[in-house]
């Protein structure tokens, strides 16, 4: 059975790639910087910034943007918002 | 009598595939509306009509390859009645005729599995003889072998590239290009932005290339020899700046359409619009207005990383506006060193159009405007900058 995290990365997967379709998501290191390895532009980010609120209710603040580097730091961000289930 | 003419869809694109009609005779259009959706090497082209009037007769079909200025339907304004003149569809058939093909081409170019409607013909009349297939076919198998099942998206992507070829070769062969650059403090704009941003849903917030955009339709009242067109051995000022937004795409290549009158827009409404145009332009659907109108273009490569581009000029334009990364450098204020954002602006212009001393003056208008970044959102100052200095 997954756990939250991996349901959580699974949906945040396939947000990024409807934004990315050149995304493999198997290929993808949760813990290297995201746009090393994806390109993704300030208009993508704002795409995936609106996919999360849409998907989540999550508004992540643009103060916390520079924080989010690798993929774990956004699902952290999105754990450390949702209510705890 | 109104001809309804595939209008032009930019400098690279001289013709199209009309894929699908969304209009039939005896229907009543307005201005503006979208009648047709032609295919082109960039995107699929919804194509508006600029008359009212009332469909007479469609004169080309679904499938069609046509040049740009083919009569694609005519229409009658408003009072005409139908039999009024001859009927221009002998006249208008001629006009588009498929591009002629000897027999002997035609079947070996069947053979060869060559379009030789696509071939740029040497016989006469610009007429596509054998020799012309077989030079093709020659190429295309000393090209890198592609694969059949994907040919659609490599023909896409290599008539992009054929015509952006196209497009960049005339500019860099007519065009006399001077580039200038210029640093620009970026601290106040993003503060404000900032704060302006602050507690807005993630759908509402503002990225810097929108206060950038501003302020390079703003700055462009100023030296309006930087804003418009070349054509026929003379410059030509546009009235509204219709900004081409530099788009990279997914696939490869770049369009660049307009965001419509982009000094007399807030930023908010600049905003929305730019979204819509980016996610239209990568899902390959714009207007042909979009298309033909840009006056200038604004090209942010900054988030691609690099600090400064310096732009080739998309003819017929004048100027190719630039910006770089957004990045922290020393910089010097009230006679002390601190860690400020700043981001390199450039200008590449046509010296047919203006001198460097007139592309100067836009950096340093554009420098200006985004020190004071909250005027930019406020209501269209319309000329009023301009007039002021006019005694």
């Amino acid at each position: 059975m997954k756990d939250d995290r991996a349901e959580l990365a699974d949906a945040v997967m396939a947000l990024l790639c409807s934004i990315a379709p050149e995304v493999e998501p198997d290929k993808l290191d949760l813990a290297r910087p995201l746009r090393r390895q994806v390109d993704l532009d300030s208009m993508n980010w704002l795409d995936l910034m609106v996919g999360l609120k849409q998907r989540f209710g999550v508004e992540v603040p643009e103060s916390d943007y520079a924080r989010l580097v690798s993929l774990n730091d956004v699902l952290d961000e999105l754990q450390a918002r949702l209510p705890p289930r | 009598m109104i001809r309804f003419e595939l209008p032009s869809l930019g400098a690279d694109m001289d013709e199209g595939t009309l894929l699908e009609w969304h209009i039939k005779p005896g229907d009543a259009v307005k201005r503006g509306q979208v009648v047709a959706v032609v295919d082109t090497s960039k995107a699929a082209v919804d194509v508006e009509i600029w008359h009212d009037g009332v469909v007479a007769e469609l004169l080309v079909q679904p499938g069609q390859k046509i040049p740009v200025g083919t009569v694609l339907a005519t229409l009658l304004e408003a009072g005409e009645s139908p039999m009024a003149g001859a009927s221009p569809t002998a006249a208008v058939a001629a006009a588009v005729t498929r591009r002629a093909v000897s027999p002997s081409a035609r079947r070996r170019a069947r053979e060869l599995g060559v379009d030789a409607e696509r071939l740029q013909g040497s016989g006469m009349q610009g007429s596509v003889t054998l020799a012309d297939v077989e030079a093709a076919a020659h190429v295309a198998t000393a090209a890198p072998a592609s694969v059949p099942a994907a040919s659609g998206a490599i023909d896409r992507a290599q008539d992009m590239r054929k015509a952006i070829a196209a497009a960049m070769s005339r500019s860099k062969r007519e065009i006399p290009h001077y580039y200038l650059s210029e640093t620009i403090p970026m601290a106040r704009a993003l503060a404000w932005l900032q704060q302006r941003n602050q507690g807005l849903p993630v759908d509402e917030r503002l990225l810097p290339a929108v206060l950038m955009l501003k302020a390079v339709a703003v700055a462009l009242r100023r030296t309006p020899e930087l804003n418009g067109f070349h054509r026929e051995g003379r410059f030509q000022a546009a009235a509204a700046v219709h900004a081409g937004v530099a788009i990279s795409l997914r696939g490869g290549g770049l369009v660049a359409p307009a965001l419509h009158d982009v000094g007399d827009k807030s930023l908010a409404a600049l905003m929305s619009e730019l979204t819509d145009l980016v996610k239209r332009a990568r899902a390959g659907s714009l207007r042909s207005s979009e298309m033909s109108d840009p006056t200038v273009t604004v090209t942010n490569l900054g988030d691609q990383g690099v600090e400064t581009v310096f732009g080739v000029i998309y003819p017929p334009q004048v100027a190719l506006v630039g910006f770089g990364r957004l990045v922290e450098r020393p910089w010097v204020v009230d006679g002390s060193v601190q860690a400020t954002p700043v981001v390199c602006a450039t200008l590449a212009a046509d010296h047919r159009a203006s001198d460097g001393h007139r592309g100067a003056l836009f950096l340093a208008e554009l420098r200006e405007l985004l020190q004071q970044p909250q005027e930019l959102d406020a209501p269209a100052p319309a000329t009023s900058t301009s007039q002021a200095s006019s005694p």
